[in-house]
């Protein structure tokens, strides 16, 4: 699978200029890219644009040469950088899960997400608890692409490589394409084999 | 919080859930008990007028030798229907438009917010009694004034709620996953919009109670013969130079009796609707 980004020219407010202006990308599914580049340059920005939670002003997003469905599950999800913003704070966690397609219950498992957590509120529960059920809730039948954005900047080590051993091998067997944002050059070097600098 | 809990040996929780039986349980019982006696409640026998308090007659009698525990009764039950029903209706006005405001796109939302600023620029008591008088007076024209005139801020709350939940992470992130707008409001707002709802409502109730006693003191509302709580306490008001006290007193707090009971009961339902205090 490819995922395309043409000409991509996006602005929060016109007036103030654009943020990013004419960014074209290819991903290939089979390889892992990483997204580099200092604090405030539009690598969220355009991450939201990929995984279709922004418009772009101009350009399009294409997923295998067609443009990604208005409506329905979206191919590429993404994992938000705050686990703590990413879940209702008034839902119990297997509610929460419950909103990904059919998440298979291996993902669950090799997630080390335990069956007391999903009885509780996201309250109850750590950062890093926290992103295994968004990582989970992403990875639903139909996710081509998974875009990880700054995922694991508050993990501990353990948790960090637990998380990213998972990922890894999940993303490999499934033909899932793997975007990464990082500041990390550790965990780049050891994940990504592609970059895209800004 | 945990401290005061031990005392009793209870959790927060398990005292919230006793307090909101208990507070239902008073609410309900006086209604029906209201109604029961309302027959009761308007006789009158000039043999055994102003009465105190006594075995017999435990809040007294009046001036026509009406029982006045009878009276206060359903008074209370009829001030319960009236704050009840006005406070629903107004309630879920408030939850629609607001949910409309915010959801339906700008032109809605302009249009509901002049709304919303338009009654609550016109004075409450001066809409109210205009609504009132139009529809008849009586119960129907109070109820119908109360929840026309107090939807207004719990909508535009709502609104604001809403609009805030529209742009959490949360919710753009079940809308990705493939989930409907129906379904994200049912599923991710409804748990946050209801405990506004609830204490919404719980709050209008005693403005619904004030405002029908004080639009009947002017004569808009019900009707004098009838045992209202607002009738009782204006008519009381003359006979307590006489020192007949318990005319008055009595019956008023019942009046606040009830009203810090629905209170208690609304924050208990919302002790236990929060999640933050499953663990209380």
């Amino acid at each position: 699978m490819l995922l395309e980004g043409k000409n991509l020219t996006f602005a929060y407010d016109r007036k103030k200029g654009n943020i990013l202006t004419n960014v074209s990308l290819r991903i290939d599914s089979r390889e892992p890219a990483a997204i580099v580049g200092p604090s405030g340059f539009g690598k969220t920005t355009l991450c939201k644009i990929l995984s279709g939670y922004l418009r772009p002003q101009a350009g399009e997003v294409l997923l295998d040469g067609k443009p990604l469905p208005k409506k329905g599950c979206c191919p590429v999800q993404m994992v938000w950088q705050n686990p703590e913003r990413a879940v209702n704070p008034r839902l119990r966690m297997r509610a929460t899960l419950a909103d990904g397609q059919q998440i298979e219950d291996r993902i669950i498992r090799e997630l080390g997400i335990e069956e007391d957590w999903m009885n509780r509120y996201p309250q109850e529960l750590s950062g890093g608890e926290l992103q295994r059920f968004c990582i989970a809730r992403a990875l639903g039948r139909d996710t081509k692409f998974l875009i990880a954005d700054e995922i694991s900047t508050m993990l501990d080590m353990i948790t960090q490589s637990q998380i990213w051993n998972f990922l890894l091998k999940e993303t490999k067997e499934r033909g899932i394409g793997l975007i990464v944002i990082s500041h990390s050059e550790a965990l780049l070097s050891r994940v990504a084999g592609r970059r895209l600098t800004f | 919080m945990k401290e005061s809990g031990k005392r009793f040996g209870w959790n927060q929780r398990q005292r919230a859930r006793l307090l909101l039986v208990f507070s239902v349980l008073f609410l309900v019982t006086v209604a029906a008990a209201g109604y029961f006696c309302r027959d009761a409640s308007m006789v009158t026998d000039f043999s055994r007028k102003n009465l105190a308090p006594c075995f017999a007659y435990p809040f007294g009698t009046d001036w026509m030798g009406r029982n006045m525990f009878y009276r206060t009764l359903t008074g209370l039950s009829m001030s319960i229907l009236i704050g009840v029903s006005a406070a629903a209706v107004s309630a879920v006005m408030a939850l629609i438009l607001g949910i409309a405001a915010a959801a339906l796109g700008k032109r809605a939302d302009s249009v509901i917010s002049f709304l919303i600023d338009m009654v609550m620029g016109i004075p409450h008591i001066l809409l109210l009694i205009l609504i009132s008088y139009a529809c008849g007076k009586g119960l129907k024209g109070v109820i119908v004034g109360v929840a026309l005139t107090h939807w207004t801020s719990l909508a535009r709350l709502i609104r604001g709620e809403v609009l805030q939940l529209k742009e959490s992470e949360y919710i753009q992130i079940a809308e990705r996953l493939g989930h409907s707008k129906l379904q994200v409001a049912a599923k991710h707002m409804l748990p946050h919009l209801f405990p506004q709802f609830v204490v919404g409502l719980v709050l209008m109730f005693p403005h619904a109670i004030l405002h029908e006693s004080s639009v009947t003191f002017l004569g808009m509302g019900l009707s004098s013969e009838q045992p209202a709580i607002g009738v009782i306490l204006s008519e009381s008001m003359r006979y307590l130079i006489m020192g007949e006290w318990w005319l008055a007193l009595l019956p008023g707090i019942m009046l606040v009796l009830t009203v810090v009971l629905f209170d208690l009961g609304g924050t208990s339902l919302r002790r236990l609707l929060d999640p933050n205090s499953v663990h209380e």
